[in-house]
């Protein structure tokens, strides 16, 4: 069968279980629609986690920038896993005690105050909303690869798949699916890593295989012989390279893993565990789930870039001669994501470091997990496989923050604050017309992709780590820190770390509007914008202390309220249990 | 960021212990319950910031700021720091969330706050 048939079954098939799933689990209820009636168990909710947490970037362009960046890359691995210990410590267990069912709900209750409630509304469907782009993008780009249709059609058969199943089924719909996505990416991503680290190491699991020594009897450790490849070719040796700096790489670590934490699609499937207990549990399942992919990541990345060089220089000094390249090559070549420019005219393809001679124009790195199959001269079911879990990774993601986006218009903007006198009936339509709208916009975002699209992410984990996650935590650890203060905290988080993005990378990314420039040299302490979330969160920190010891403490009965939702049985946990 | 405010404990003051005082013995009834949830959350704090401790070493400590360090020493094809970057401190981020799962369940026991 070729491979474009296969991938077809296959993908399909996924498909066809996602809406099975969501025709089971539809929502009848608000507190299904928002929270999955709050009984779903820390090791599925994990699962599910896992697959709205691994988004198309996770999936498909961590490995390859792990590839390209070798040690500097641990800051995505640590960044993007560490998060998870301050999610299960400092947040997940108050906020399910407390038991409503949105962020901006908590913090309009713990801080008695509607206008902290807009801006928490803003600044998550900000987040969201930026994070949804990317996610949509990978899904036509999944499609447009390996389907081979038009990437407008295959955005918009994947809108079509998730307003199925979000708007049926809500958070219920979305948890079960998510957890069958879990298992498609998770058997994507291992095996064709598994088959190439037998191959290449003779020990098939992952991340074994990427400290042992070569199979080919020469006795060499992988790793040693990796860095002796990429440093004949004048890169930076694989297992020490930095990223920037070494204040660079703490601080954008911390930044994704405060971002992490503070992300709304994430904590919001906290609420839906049915008590304290499996909130802290489900915390530490959802990391096992991610760490699976998480640990074999750095292996397929180093595998990658070893297979890659190896294809192109066999042994120094024998290149690789163009007209004999792989079919893998011409593949991507068509797709304008590998270029090659023979500039010594001898028809081989020399790829070194040095900008002047190396023939590898492009080598884009998201396709170092798309192509690895091919590389690695695996059967076309894994590709086809690879395929249907990228598909899975950017569709569950783009479900957890759709949803995350509708629950702040209908239930926290709307029913809480615009028409608080919306009944349950009606409440439940609106947020399905809502979700329908976001999907829309977001797939709009999608098809025309706006300026600031490629810095999207980093944005996304700026915000959520410069706004969400001090007003949270202070709101948890400090009983007296008002109102006033984490308003103020917040719009000063989120002021700082958006100012300083837009002035190096322009305003809203447009080119040219940058007023200090992209380059290194401005940077604060060296770090780039993309790791200046934790600057923006220390600044809140300090914005709220401050306006907290002006303004004075929180009333008496917040206290008391802080005090309920610290204890898992305080008196007063009625709601949602 | 904590504010110091919150690791106060309340102490019980003095004229309050009377227990002929059926009144006065209410009140003492609450602040012992306001205690007890005071030394919980106390020892909660205690518990996260232990956690947090080994967190940050795993990450920062062996995985960045002495990463050079630790690259002198090997695990099989590993460099330690580098594994610890790449690896370690993920294991160590699973465990420490189930560990701290595990203690505090064992706390709520301890208070009787199961939920």
């Amino acid at each position: 069968m070729d491979l474009k048939t296969l991938t077809y079954i296959v993908v399909f098939g996924t498909f066809a279980v996602y809406f099975g799933i969501a025709w089971w689990a539809r929502a009848g209820s608000t507190s299904e629609f928002y929270a999955a009636g709050g009984g779903v168990g820390p090791v599925a909710n994990g699962m599910a986690i896992g697959a709205d947490w691994m988004s198309a970037a996770s999936f498909i362009s961590m490995a390859g920038l792990i590839a390209f960046l070798g040690y500097g890359g641990s800051v995505f691995l640590m960044g993007w896993t560490g998060g998870y210990v301050l999610l299960a410590m400092l947040l997940a267990p108050y906020l399910r005690k407390h038991g409503k069912f949105t962020v901006p709900e908590f913090i309009g209750d713990r801080y008695y105050s509607s206008t902290a409630r807009i801006v928490a509304v803003v600044c998550l469907i900000i987040a969201s909303l930026t994070y949804v782009i990317g996610q949509m993008k990978g899904v036509g780009v999944a499609f447009s690869r390996f389907l081979e249709v038009d990437y407008g059609i295959g955005l918009g058969i994947g809108m079509g798949v998730v307003w199925v199943y979000a708007v049926l089924g809500g958070m219920k719909g979305i948890t079960y699916t998510q957890i069958a996505q879990y298992c498609v990416m998770i058997f994507a991503y291992t095996v064709p890593a598994v088959f190439i680290s037998l191959h290449l190491t003779g020990n098939p699991i992952p991340q074994l295989g990427l400290g042992s020594t070569l199979a080919d009897g020469s006795g060499i450790y992988f790793l040693d012989k990796l860095d002796l490849v990429v440093t004949d070719l004048g890169f930076k040796e694989y297992t020490t390279a930095v990223l920037g700096n070494n204040i660079n790489m703490f601080a954008y670590t911390l930044s994704l893993m405060v971002g992490t934490a503070g992300l709304p699609h994430v904590i919001m499937r906290f609420f839906t565990v049915p008590s304290v207990k499996a909130a802290r549990a489900s915390a530490g399942y959802a990391l096992v789930f991610i760490a699976l992919l998480y640990t074999v990541a750095p292996a397929v990345g180093a595998m990658a870039r070893f297979n890659l060089m190896n294809t192109i220089e066999p042994a120094p000094g024998q290149n690789l001669v163009y007209e004999q390249r792989p079919q893998w090559f011409k593949d991507w070549e068509k797709t304008g994501l590998l270029v090659f420019e023979d500039k010594n005219d001898d028809g081989k393809i020399q790829y070194t470091a040095d900008m002047s001679t190396n023939e590898m124009v492009k080598v884009d790195r998201d396709i170092m997990v798309l192509a690895n199959p091919a590389i690695a001269g695996l059967p076309n079911w894994v590709i086809a496989l690879v395929a249907a879990g990228g598909l899975a990774a950017a569709l569950s993601t783009a479900a957890g923050l759709l949803l995350a986006i509708s629950s702040a218009i209908s239930h926290d903007l709307m029913k809480g604050v615009l028409t608080p006198d919306l009944s349950e009936k009606n409440e439940l339509r609106a947020g399905r017309i809502v979700m329908t709208i976001s999907i829309l916009f977001a797939g709009y975002l999608g098809l025309n992709p706006p300026g600031f699209a490629a810095g999207t992410v980093a944005l996304a984990f700026g915000l959520a780590a410069s706004s969400i996650f001090p007003a949270l935590m202070m709101g948890i650890f400090s009983k007296t820190i008002s109102g006033k203060a984490a308003v103020w905290g917040m719009c000063a988080g989120i002021g700082v770390t958006m100012l300083y993005v837009f002035q190096h990378k322009g305003i809203m990314f447009i080119p040219g509007t940058s007023f200090l420039g992209g380059m290194e040299a401005n940077w604060f302490l060296g770090i780039s914008p993309n790791a200046f979330g934790i600057v923006g969160a220390i600044v809140n920190f300090a914005t709220a202390f401050v306006v907290g010891k002006v303004t004075g403490p929180a009333p008496k009965e917040i206290q008391d309220m802080v005090d309920n939702f610290r204890s898992p049985g305080a008196a007063g946990a009625a709601h949602a249990h | 960021m904590l504010q110091h405010s919150d690791f106060r404990t309340s102490s019980v003051d003095s004229e309050s212990i009377s227990i002929n005082d059926g009144h006065k013995l209410k009140r003492f009834g609450g602040e012992l319950e306001t205690m007890q949830n005071q030394t919980y959350w106390q020892q909660n704090l205690r518990l996260i910031a232990r956690c947090l401790v080994i967190w940050f070493v795993v990450s920062y400590g062996f995985g960045l700021l002495l990463v050079e360090p630790l690259n002198a020493i090997r695990l099989g094809g590993y460099k330690l720091g580098f594994w610890f970057a790449q690896q370690g401190a993920i294991y160590v981020f699973v465990v420490l969330i189930f560990y701290y799962a595990w203690a505090m369940n064992k706390l709520d026991e301890e208070f009787d706050v199961k939920d």
